[in-house]
């Protein structure tokens, strides 16, 4: 249980993705205008992560190392994640139709979003087993959501703030990432 | 022939400075940040992103009229797998010290949204010599722009610039600047500086401005709506 929570929690706080890595800076700033469209994002990245992290485990595992097709693995994460958002997408919209509408229009960005095929490529690199990988898509998904969220939230406040013309907008957002970066510096030394 | 050329010319340049990829369509925002902690990593993705953006607009521009149109989005993404997968192999043999440096992020370009958004709105529609002309000019602006925000944070945040020092003994580096806040925060002043010296803002489009999801989305909302 201990463990676990390590993971989750390292994904979530001292490897960030989105503020340390470097991962999904386009939706991050793209999608972060409003709290429920920033929710709405993060939940589908957390639920496609999770799921694509299993998958190219798993296929990785049982086709890709046993015939010496590792070089190979990018085309197929790629091909595996693009396939996955579509059919989670169909899935979705046909069994839950209330998740598919909060959820819908997020998924089809996902594709694109390099925190997913990090995610995928990482755990091969660490060698993580399965269960390890799982952890680790959901956390860094939940990380992502949770750098989403707060920066959502302090973006709905820059804008009634008064910022210089030339730094309004795109500018003015890069920088407030750059002290949330910074804030999530303090979580370094935590385990 | 003359017209012709100053044509190629035109969309080279373009690329470069006019439609700059960083600094005037804000694509490739991860990679931007990511990679450029020091001059040398940031021309060194800078160049291996150019490659690959004339191999595959070379690529879709020649299959341009045997690809389906309602396909049109997973062949590119294939092709353009293919083709970082063989950038790859070419880095890891030749330069192995660029790619240990570059890690993930190689792979990484094929979710690059400069290289789809270039396949989607040029090479597509264009031919192969003016298609890899456009990666030539795009791909060269992204280097550009890799190298200008590689420089500054190596320079302050390191004190030295290609590994030579420059200002280390002259006052103590900022070690911030080559942390992720620093990559934020030069790259967020950068834009301040030429939304101040160009008359338009610059406008992040997020997931809009790549092309695949930009597709999928509208239709999602067609069908909605």
């Amino acid at each position: 249980m201990k463990e676990i929570l390590i993971i989750v929690l390292s994904a979530v706080l001292v490897e960030n993705f989105v503020l340390t890595k470097f991962l999904g800076i386009c939706p991050f700033i793209g999608v972060s205008k409003r709290l429920n469209t920033a929710i709405g994002m993060g939940g589908a990245v957390i639920f496609v992560l999770t799921l694509s992290s299993a998958i190219t485990k798993l296929v990785y595992d049982l086709l890709l190392e046993p015939y010496g097709l590792e070089y190979l693995n990018t085309i197929a994460f790629i091909l595996i994640i693009a396939s996955l958002v579509q059919f989670v997408e169909a899935v979705l919209k046909k069994v839950f139709p209330p998740l598919y509408k909060a959820l819908g229009i997020y998924l089809p960005l996902i594709t694109t979003n390099c925190a997913v095929l990090g995610a995928a490529l990482m755990g091969i690199e660490r060698g993580y087993n399965l269960g390890v990988t799982v952890l680790f898509g959901f956390g860094a998904g939940l990380g992502f959501t949770l750098a989403l969220v707060l920066f959502a939230g302090i973006r709905e406040k820059l804008e009634e703030n008064d910022i210089p013309e030339s730094l309004k907008g795109f500018s003015i957002s890069l920088i407030a990432a750059a002290l949330v970066s910074l804030a999530f510096f303090g979580f370094q030394g935590l385990f | 022939m003359s017209g012709k050329n100053t044509s190629i010319k035109n969309i080279f340049t373009n690329g470069l400075i006019k439609e700059n990829p960083v600094f005037k369509l804000v694509l490739g925002t991860c990679p931007t940040l990511a990679v450029t902690t020091s001059a040398k990593n940031g021309i060194g993705m800078g160049l291996t992103a150019t490659a690959v953006l004339i191999l595959s607009n070379a690529a879709i521009s020649l299959t341009r009229k045997l690809i389906p149109d309602k396909i049109r989005i997973p062949a590119y993404i294939t092709i353009i797998a293919g083709i970082v997968t063989l950038v790859q192999f070419v880095l890891q043999a030749y330069f192995p010290e660029i790619d240990k440096a570059l890690g993930i992020f190689i792979p990484l370009i094929v979710v690059n949204c400069i290289i789809l958004a270039r396949a989607e709105a040029f090479a597509g529609k264009n031919g192969v010599i003016a298609s890899m002309a456009d990666g030539l000019g795009m791909g060269l602006g992204f280097s550009l722009a890799l190298l200008i925000i590689g420089s500054i944070r190596e320079l302050l945040g390191n004190g030295t610039w290609f590994d030579y020092e420059i200002t280390a003994n002259i006052f103590p580096p900022a070690s911030i600047m080559v942390l992720a806040p620093g990559g934020f925060l030069t790259f967020g002043i950068i834009i301040g500086i030429i939304n101040k010296i160009s008359a338009s803002r610059i406008e992040n489009k997020g997931c809009s401005a790549c092309p695949m999801p930009c597709d999928l989305a509208s239709g999602e909302r067609e069908v909605q709506g």
